[in-house]
């Protein structure tokens, strides 16, 4: 097993043994949507206005939940010096806990996300564009995540300066998502542009998480 | 300077600023195949700090840490690779059992890992199953070593191994370290107790104490 598959693997198993991480964010989701029609109304034709908007809201929202614990934990306890130890550049490393990050809230988000879009009066015809965006966009959700919570791993409390770091960088994902599902007849744009940009953070989010790593090592 | 036909570690001229102040400066000594350095001084004379360099977590302020002659600078993952650094810190997820616990950190430093034989020599054969949150500290101390055996890296740097540890315990890392030794391994230990490891070299940290003017 080659030493990326191997943070992967561990990442999962303590998320399966420490329980409700998915769990968690999914219900985080689904709760702060469906406060939405008793906060703006119940009328279907305003709910089903806002409900791009919403469900990506709530998605980031439900995204920073889990972030901040995400090298926080390995820092407090050590780990993080093994970590730095493996034989492979700290690049691929946080590559390997972005990954497990994104397949425990990021893909189950995906996958709830119709729910929302029923709870939110969302047009049925959105949904495979729903499902298609959230797939697509959640990874830079995690990639850009992890900057903040890399460069606030080694402050204490540090979990809450996280959303302030990370909400503005997650600005593209959500214009371009809420694009997408908002229109879903003129979606190929708007989705490759949200594909663009969860390339871009691919390549530049593991390089500043990692220098951010760097920092907490000393 | 770091020349060629070295064979080892070695610290050539290193200084240590944490913050603005200056930890130690200067400092030079060099490991060999089989040896053993001892880290003593008072606390805060920068022990701990001089571990962190050598495993390459903080940059020197000035002068060079050299392996076989060459700048670990130059190659740092090559580094990170040969060594084995313990901290103070036990490393372990409280929710996985320790097998888990010493697998996984295991698979990370390599792909062939022998997990078994580590468990066996520091005795938690019998503790595999048990989540590592209901180990006692001694235990949970000889999990983390434990890596030590489960992964061959030829330099060991070890920050206090021993605190913790009964006399048994201490004991089966003063073999373990011995074998490592034989097989030319390095080690550098940071200890303020005395282990029996014959033909230990020492390095004096001073500590450069602020002592208030009368």
């Amino acid at each position: 097993m080659s030493p990326f598959l191997a943070v992967v693997r561990r990442d999962l198993l303590i998320a399966r043994r420490q329980g409700g991480g998915s769990l968690l964010a999914v219900a985080f989701f689904v709760m702060v949507a469906a406060l939405f029609p008793f906060a703006v109304g119940a009328d279907p034709a305003t709910l089903r206005r806002v409900a791009p908007g919403v469900i990506w809201v709530s998605a980031l929202l439900a995204t920073l939940l889990s972030l901040d614990r995400l090298f926080q934990a390995d820092f407090e306890d050590g780990s993080l010096d093994v970590l730095a130890l493996s034989p492979q550049p700290l690049f691929f490393t946080v590559l390997a806990k972005v990954l497990a990050h994104w397949l425990v809230v990021g893909l189950p988000l995906a996958v709830a996300s119709p729910l929302v879009g029923i709870l939110l009066n969302l047009p049925v015809e959105a949904f495979p564009v729903l499902v298609a965006a959230t797939l697509i966009g959640t990874p830079a959700l995690s990639l850009v995540g992890a900057i903040g919570a890399a460069l606030t791993a080694g402050i204490r409390r540090g979990g809450v300066l996280v959303p302030l770091l990370v909400l503005p960088l997650y600005i593209p994902t959500l214009i371009f998502g809420v694009a997408a599902t908002a229109d879903p007849a003129h979606a190929a744009e708007p989705l490759m542009l949200l594909g663009a940009v969860s390339l871009v953070s691919l390549v530049l989010a593991p390089l500043a998480s990692a220098a951010a790593l760097r920092l907490a090592l000393e | 300077m770091p020349n060629a036909g070295i064979i080892g570690l070695t610290v050539d001229h290193l200084t240590c600023r944490r913050g603005e102040h200056e930890v130690f400066a200067g400092l030079s000594c060099s490991v060999h195949p089989g040896d053993v350095l001892y880290l003593r001084g008072p606390n805060g004379a920068g022990k701990s700090s001089l571990l962190r360099i050598l495993a390459g977590f903080i940059a020197p302020a000035a002068g060079a840490v050299g392996w076989e002659g060459e700048d670990v600078a130059i190659d740092p993952l090559a580094h990170r690779s040969r060594l084995h650094y313990v901290g103070h810190l036990d490393t372990l997820k409280p929710v996985l059992t320790a097998a888990e616990n010493l697998r996984t950190q295991a698979a990370m430093l390599d792909e062939q890992a022998d997990v078994e034989t580590a468990l066996r020599r520091f005795g938690l054969d019998n503790l595999r199953d048990l989540p590592a949150r209901f180990l006692s500290a001694g235990q949970r101390r000889r999990l983390a070593l434990a890596r030590l055996v489960a992964v061959a890296r030829p330099l060991w740097l070890l920050d206090e191994p021993t605190v913790a540890l009964d006399a048994a315990s201490v004991e089966r890392l003063e073999t373990l370290v011995a074998e490592h030794r034989d097989t030319g391994g390095m080690a550098v230990i940071a200890t303020h107790t005395d282990m029996n490891l014959p033909g230990a070299y020492t390095l004096e940290l001073e500590g450069r104490q602020r002592v208030p003017a009368p």
